[in-house]
């Protein structure tokens, strides 16, 4: 076969793609090739397929897609901390004349894939998941606005997933960074795949993103319960309003910019090139004017987690309910007037830095307010050390002095020695995991039992805390003496003797989190196999105050058998206290919208155009785009969209309930 | 159909949204506003006759915002009462977002510039 025909079909993919000559991926390949064909092999053997496709895959079910994001995010935990595992193995070995075990090659590849990772795959699944469960009960809906555009949104992210994971086994990843900055991020200086991977998995991956924001939002505006004002909405409602107001806003900026790199890259235009009047320096700014907001997108579900967690285990209503909506108001609007202090020193000067350094600053008022409303929350409340009030309290010590130094760092002539070096990756370690990681395992305990009916197993939880807990203090309390001695960002050998000590620590404190996420394996796994021990009758287990405590654990497809109807902020808290009883007749028909394959179709044609495109595979990005128009509108013709749960359904399983409860009195 | 689902929902409380949905009459003087808006613009650039091209553009600049708004109030019915108020709520965050993003851009980027352009000539370059 002709070599122009081979490029026509697999465009720059060959042989020499495949990262043959580098053992450790081939390493990584073997056991993810041996442990995929298992799953796979089970999944076939136990006849799972159908099931799998029918009941979850194709599912418009905001609580089975909730979940489906917590098994990303956590799935996708275990890549990026891997990725982590070897930086503080390399950085901790690569000292005196040695050159570690990693080459540069590699090693540039390793920290963009765990930044990437960590912040799109993780966090982003694990806090989008949380929404996607909990908001619609806490408001006494059904489901989401667009059940459908739902499903479709998490096959999108899980595509951009597919492409990164893809980029470890079928050619590289981006070697620029977790931003991708350009000069370097041009086809000039990364003319290979590993940029165009960043480039369409975020794509891919946003377009879910930016819908599932669309879908929240509506859901929250329009699909609230009678009684529901907005100022009786729960926290954690309203920081997720603010969130997807946030990522409708922001994200649109973010595929933009990456449009316009992908045309620097493909096409030869000079948006960010340094020649032709290209201005590397706009890529900056414009992806800061994403990027600031998208560390509030993180970090504002977790407040709400916090503050539901707070009030419930501390038996009282959340102090300062109302300064807490507007602190999380104020804190949307904010994060949009801070982002040039990513970049104090490309060099905008005195007054641009003063303006971004004082709104920074500023930004710390609403946070700081909020931290004094869960204290005082607190104050004389009979608080319950369960594991999501622990996660809590480690949330609280934590991020203060994330936040802290982070005031530090806002200040412009202490950023200019401070930028890219260790103090920052410190910083933001220490809010990203202080806020989002520890707000995400509050919120797992803490609804877990309402996903799926019982509680997770306390011992190994507390293993999983303890082990987190401690391990994140060791991993970067040394990378913040580090900086603060000049270390900078990214580096991949030392020079200095005298600073391997630090890097041991924190090597030490990065196993110590591995035992912890193993804990937390262990956890999900004990607690599923002492299930009738742990066993939630009630739908209330921990005597909690909003509305999805009302129902079942794990609640009925239809959420709800009638609507509730709200008086107070504490829904639950006051329609238990008002002696409410549940109805146990009267019982209508349910419309709830049908399940489709339609959005795992489009995301997988969406990520074979990505595939396509990366590799400069044309005929398949086309294909795929064509297929993607006619699946697409081919749907439009779908009537089977919606049915009735009929009313025999729901007396039975609302009878069941019924003895459940009766059994647990 | 339509009116099925009126009814069903008669009685909840008729959500007080009050969707405008436009008449002839409305729609026929905004495409004349817009025709208007359109015109004027291309009459003076064709024409040349402000003495500025700069002066010009913000014209036309300022012919476009009026549009934009005759848009909204016309076509997508925009009021400060349509879905609840929220529709408005939306456009104020909008306009908010965009005048900071561009004017925000706008001037980090003109401190760059004049701070870093043109590069200095230092001994040793070229």
């Amino acid at each position: 076969m002709s070599p122009d025909f081979l490029k026509l079909i697999f465009g720059r993919l060959t042989f020499e793609s495949l990262p043959l000559h580098e053992p450790i991926v081939v390493g990584t390949f073997v056991v993810v090739a041996l442990g995929g064909a298992a799953l796979l092999g089970g999944l076939t053997y136990f006849r799972l397929w159908g099931y799998l496709w029918r009941e979850w895959f194709t599912t418009v079910d905001h609580k089975r897609i909730g979940i489906m994001y917590m098994i990303l995010g956590i799935v996708m935990l275990l890549r990026g901390f891997a990725d982590a595992l070897m930086m503080r193995g390399q950085q901790m070995l690569a000292f005196g004349g040695s050159e570690g075990y990693l080459n540069a090659h590699h090693y540039d590849q390793v920290f963009t894939a765990h930044g990437v990772i960590m912040i799109f795959f993780v966090a982003m699944p694990l806090v989008t998941g949380l929404m996607n469960y909990v908001v619609p009960l806490q408001i006494g809906a059904r489901d989401v606005s667009f059940p459908f555009l739902n499903n479709f949104s998490f096959w999108m992210t899980v595509g951009g997933a597919v492409l990164v994971m893809a980029s470890l086994f079928i050619g590289e990843f981006a070697r620029t960074g977790w931003l991708a900055y350009p000069p370097l991020s041009n086809i000039g200086y990364s003319p290979d795949v590993g940029v165009d991977y960043y480039i369409w998995a975020l794509q891919v991956a946003g377009v879910g993103t930016t819908l599932s924001g669309i879908n929240l939002i509506c859901t929250i505006v329009k699909l609230r319960c009678p009684g529901m004002t907005m100022m009786k909405m729960p926290v954690f409602t309203w920081t997720s309003l603010c969130t997807n107001v946030l990522i409708v806003a922001s994200f649109p900026v973010l595929t933009v910019v990456l449009a316009l790199l992908s045309l620097d890259r493909y096409v030869g235009t000079n948006f960010f090139t340094n020649d032709f009047g290209g201005s590397p320096m706009m890529y900056v700014n414009l992806i800061w004017i994403w990027g600031h907001p998208e560390v509030y997108i993180l970090v504002l579900p977790a407040f709400g987690i916090f503050s539901e967690v707070t009030s419930t285990f501390s038996g009282k209503r959340l102090f300062g309910y109302t300064s807490m909506v507007y602190a999380t108001v104020v804190i949307t609007i904010l994060s949009y007037l801070v982002w040039l202090h990513h970049f104090f020193t490309m060099g905008s000067g005195a007054s641009v830095n003063s303006f971004f350094g004082i709104t920074t600053m500023i930004i710390s008022i609403p946070t700081g307010a909020k931290m004094f409303n869960w204290l005082f929350t607190m104050y004389r409340g009979r608080i319950r050390y369960e594991l999501p009030m622990m996660w809590t309290i480690a949330f609280m010590l934590t991020f203060v002095i994330g936040g802290m130094t982070g005031v530090l760092l806002a200040v412009p002539p202490a950023d200019f020695v401070l930028h890219n070096s260790l103090f920052l990756i410190a910083h933001f370690h220490n809010v990203i995991i202080g806020g989002v990681v520890f707000g995400a395992f509050a919120g797992i305990n803490y609804w877990f039992p309402k996903a799926f009916g019982f509680k997770l197993d306390p011992f190994w939880g507390k293993m999983s805390f303890w082990f987190w807990v401690t391990g994140f203090y060791l991993a970067f309390m040394p990378l913040y003496v580090l900086g603060l001695m000049g270390v900078t960002r990214r580096l991949r050998v030392f020079e200095d003797p005298s600073l391997q000590i630090w890097f041991v620590i924190a090597a030490i404190g990065a196993l110590f989190i591995f035992i912890g996420i193993l804990s937390m394996l262990m956890q999900f796994a004990v607690s599923l196999l002492k299930r009738e021990q742990l066993k939630d009758v009630t739908g209330d287990p921990w005597d909690a105050r909003t509305l999805e405590w009302a129902t079942s654990s794990p609640p009925p497809d239809y959420n709800f058998a009638f609507t509730p109807v709200v008086h107070d902020n504490d829904a639950w808290w006051d329609m238990k206290k008002r002696g409410y009883q549940r109805p146990l007749t009267g019982f209508k028909p349910i419309h709830m919208p049908a399940s489709t394959g339609t959005g795992i179709i489009l995301a997988g044609l969406a990520t074979a155009m990505g595939f396509g495109l990366i590799w400069y595979m044309w005929w398949l990005a086309a294909a795929s785009f064509i297929a993607m128009l006619a699946v697409g509108i081919g749907h439009t013709f779908n009537y089977h969209r919606d049915f009735d749960i009929p009313a025999e359904d729901i007396i039975r399983t609302e009878d069941a309930r019924t003895k459940l409860l009766a059994g647990a009195k | 159909m339509n009116t099925d689902t009126h009814a069903a929902h008669a009685d909840h409380h008729h959500h007080g949204d009050g969707h405008a949905h436009g008449t002839f009459s409305t729609y026929l003087l905004g495409f004349v506003l817009s025709v208007v808006l359109t015109a004027i613009p291309f009459w003076l650039v064709m024409s040349g006759a402000l003495p500025s091209k700069q002066i010009t553009a913000l014209v036309i600049m300022a012919f476009a915002v009026v549009q934009i708004v005759v848009h909204m109030i016309y076509f997508l019915h925009m009021n400060t009462s349509s879905e609840n108020g929220w529709s408005m709520m939306a456009l104020i965050f909008t306009i908010v977002m965009v005048v900071i993003a561009l004017s925000g851009s706008l001037w980090v980027m003109s401190h760059l510039n004049s701070n870093m352009m043109p590069v200095h000539q230092m001994p040793g370059m070229n």
